[in-house]
């Protein structure tokens, strides 16, 4: 029931997206459009929206499943050095690939998450007693090595703002022909509906999960694939959105409970919601500006993450 | 090798480094040079002393040793800042802001954020050290969020004014600053040296040092307000060095195996000394000025942090 709510308030938010924008178009003259209007339309507002919601659904579900795996609600892309593997994935596709498109861009930040992520887990492995703060603070330590090794070769070759551009999330530049590669966190996303349980499960440590019969390199595997997978894409079309995978799950939490099955759909649609949101305001509090989405998201979630932070500890 | 040898050796070590750094290719007016270069060394033994002194007594109080005081935001406040005034007065920054300006609100900045931060913290009377960095972690994080934004926006040629300020650097440091940094260095030593033996105490935990009959709260805030001088100095000299502290203090606690802090900080003033007239050599001499001393020293203490995460079987 409550699902259905929130997926409504997810289309409402998706038309009001639509229409809000420097060139005017009125919900009203639905169906008489000029020859301009639709060009806008599907050329800049809708595939706008569309990556808007998939890039909400993808990150709050990697936080997700970050934090089943690591059994820690304050694991996220942000806390575990994720990004700044997708950051150095891009430093070596500009270095090494520089004329070559998209896909291979893609590639390389894909590779380069996917193994921070196993490097990361390895490292929380053997933290001694398992703070749930000590955990992220390793992972932002983690995050910080990688960003001083691309911060090393981005200045020997000069590229040190040009790597930084790539990585403010902003959603003014997604347009027709340069986004379509968001889709790819479709697959994840589904992968980690169908999963979500055995990640759990995982998250309890090697010998517990071998004693429940699951083949846990594989499904441990499997999550970071998805993870990487979504990171990357996110990262590559739109830039990095800060704490969305660390707040939304923990709202959801707060509010419904850990019972994946049930609660990762709401994660989904709540993600894509706030995104929407976050956005809507960052178009229309300087119109016709715009402030990027890093910003609106990176400055409201970090203070719901204080806030929750704060609450947690008393 | 006993102590006292280790200790003569690293002084050793430190004074050839130095007299290299001094009378390498000194050109034909050396009187200029030689004052010139005397600065620079001075000041870069400065800043080491800052920097191995705060991250030595961080990690005896937060009990740990893969942690530095820069990661509770205080670069993030400093970088923040200096964008800032280049967003606001682009290439005429230079002319608006004289370097002592820059240099104590810098420093002043820092300082309101570390008293903010503490204040949050140790009001409830819960001194909890992982959450008081997490909480700057975060805050740091936000501030980062500004800085990139602005950054984006920053015409490219204004960006490398920011670029010189986001890498340290010993090249542009001002003589009159110099005699700043180095007072209140002195300061916080003597403050900070008068307590040194609770430092021992401190480390063996919190439970422990209170069952000691030790004030725990009131040491740890002091120590920590020193730290907090010590970076925000060292920070407006030259600029951030974020791995420099985990790559002296692991090396120290390598080289001396011992828990007293009144060996333990000279020793780990020293080797900070060497790595960065070591660093600073190499980047004239071997790199040519092709990259800074601080994205070396990052690069290199990046990856030992990353062998010793790896190595280490617990943390």
């Amino acid at each position: 029931m409550r699902l259905l709510y929130f997926i409504f308030a997810l289309i409402a938010l998706a038309v009001i997206s639509l229409f809000v924008g420097v060139k005017d178009i009125a919900v009203s003259d639905l169906f008489r459009w000029t020859d301009e209007q639709q060009l806008v339309m599907s050329i800049s507002r809708i595939p706008r929206t569309v990556a808007l919601i998939l890039a909400g659904v993808g990150m709050s579900i990697c936080g997700l499943i970050m934090q089943q795996m690591t059994q820690n609600r304050f694991v996220a892309p942000t806390t575990a050095g994720t990004l700044d593997a997708a950051k150095m994935g891009i430093l070596a596709s500009i270095l090494f690939a520089s004329q070559s498109g998209n896909f291979t861009r893609i590639l390389f930040a894909f590779g380069f998450t996917f193994l921070a992520s196993i490097i990361f887990l390895k490292i929380a492995d053997r933290i001694r007693y398992r703070n749930i703060i000590f955990v992220p603070l390793v992972g932002l330590m983690f995050g910080g090595i990688l960003n001083s090794i691309t911060t090393f070769f981005a200045y020997k070759n000069n590229v040190v703002q040009n790597v930084n551009a790539w990585m403010v999330g902003d959603f003014s530049g997604i347009l027709q022909g340069n986004y379509e590669l968001v889709y790819l966190s479709i697959p994840a996303v589904v992968i980690t509906y169908l999963y979500a349980n055995k990640f759990t499960v995982v998250g309890m440590g090697e010998n517990f999960s071998k004693n429940l019969g699951l083949n846990y390199r594989t499904v441990l595997n499997i999550g970071l694939f998805c993870v990487a997978l979504t990171v990357s894409v996110v990262v590559l079309t739109v830039g990095t959105i800060p704490f969305l995978g660390l707040v939304i799950p923990n709202i959801v939490s707060i509010l419904y409970g850990d019972n994946l099955r049930k609660t990762l759909p709401i994660t989904a649609v709540f993600g894509a919601i706030f995104l929407l949101i976050c956005d809507i305001i960052g178009r229309l509090i300087i119109f016709p500006f715009e402030v990027p989405i890093g910003m609106t998201v990176g400055i409201v979630g970090g203070v719901i993450f204080l806030i929750l932070l704060i609450k947690k500890q008393r | 090798m006993s102590i006292p040898n280790k200790i003569f050796t690293l002084v050793l070590i430190t004074l050839i480094l130095s007299e290299l750094f001094l009378f390498y290719k000194l050109p034909n007016n050396w009187e200029y040079a030689l004052e010139r270069r005397s600065f620079k060394v001075a000041s870069m033994l400065i800043v080491s002393c800052c920097i191995a002194y705060s991250s030595l007594v961080f990690q005896t109080l937060t009990n740990n040793k893969i942690l530095t005081p820069s990661i509770m935001g205080f670069e993030a406040v400093y970088l923040l800042f200096q964008t800032l005034i280049v967003f606001v007065y682009g290439d005429k920054t230079f002319q608006v802001i004289k370097n002592s300006d820059n240099f104590f609100i810098s420093i002043g900045l820092m300082m309101l954020f570390a008293f903010l931060l503490f204040i949050l913290i140790f009001k409830r009377g819960k001194s909890n050290m992982y959450f008081l960095l997490l909480i700057g972690l975060v805050l740091g994080t936000l501030f980062g969020t500004v800085s990139s934004f602005l950054q984006l926006v920053i015409d490219p040629n204004e960006f490398l004014i920011i670029e010189g300020q986001m890498f340290a650097s010993f090249n542009k440091i001002n003589t009159d600053l110099f005699w700043y940094a180095l007072a209140f260095m002195i300061l916080s030593f003597i403050i900070g040296f008068r307590q040194i033996k609770n430092l021992d105490v401190i480390a063996l935990g919190k439970e422990a040092a209170v069952n000691l009959g030790l004030d725990y709260d009131k040491t740890v805030k002091l120590y920590l307000f020193i730290i907090a001088v010590l970076v925000a100095v060292s920070t407006a000299l030259v600029g951030p060095m974020t791995f420099l502290g985990i790559l002296v203090t692991n090396l120290t606690y390598e080289l001396f195996k011992t828990y007293k802090h009144s060996i333990l900080i000279p020793a780990c003033c020293l080797v900070s000394c060497i790595a960065v007239l070591g660093g600073q050599f190499i980047v004239e001499q071997v790199f040519n000025f092709n990259t800074t001393i601080s994205i070396i020293i990052n690069f290199v203490g990046g990856i030992y942090f990353m062998f010793l995460l790896l190595k280490a079987k617990k943390i």
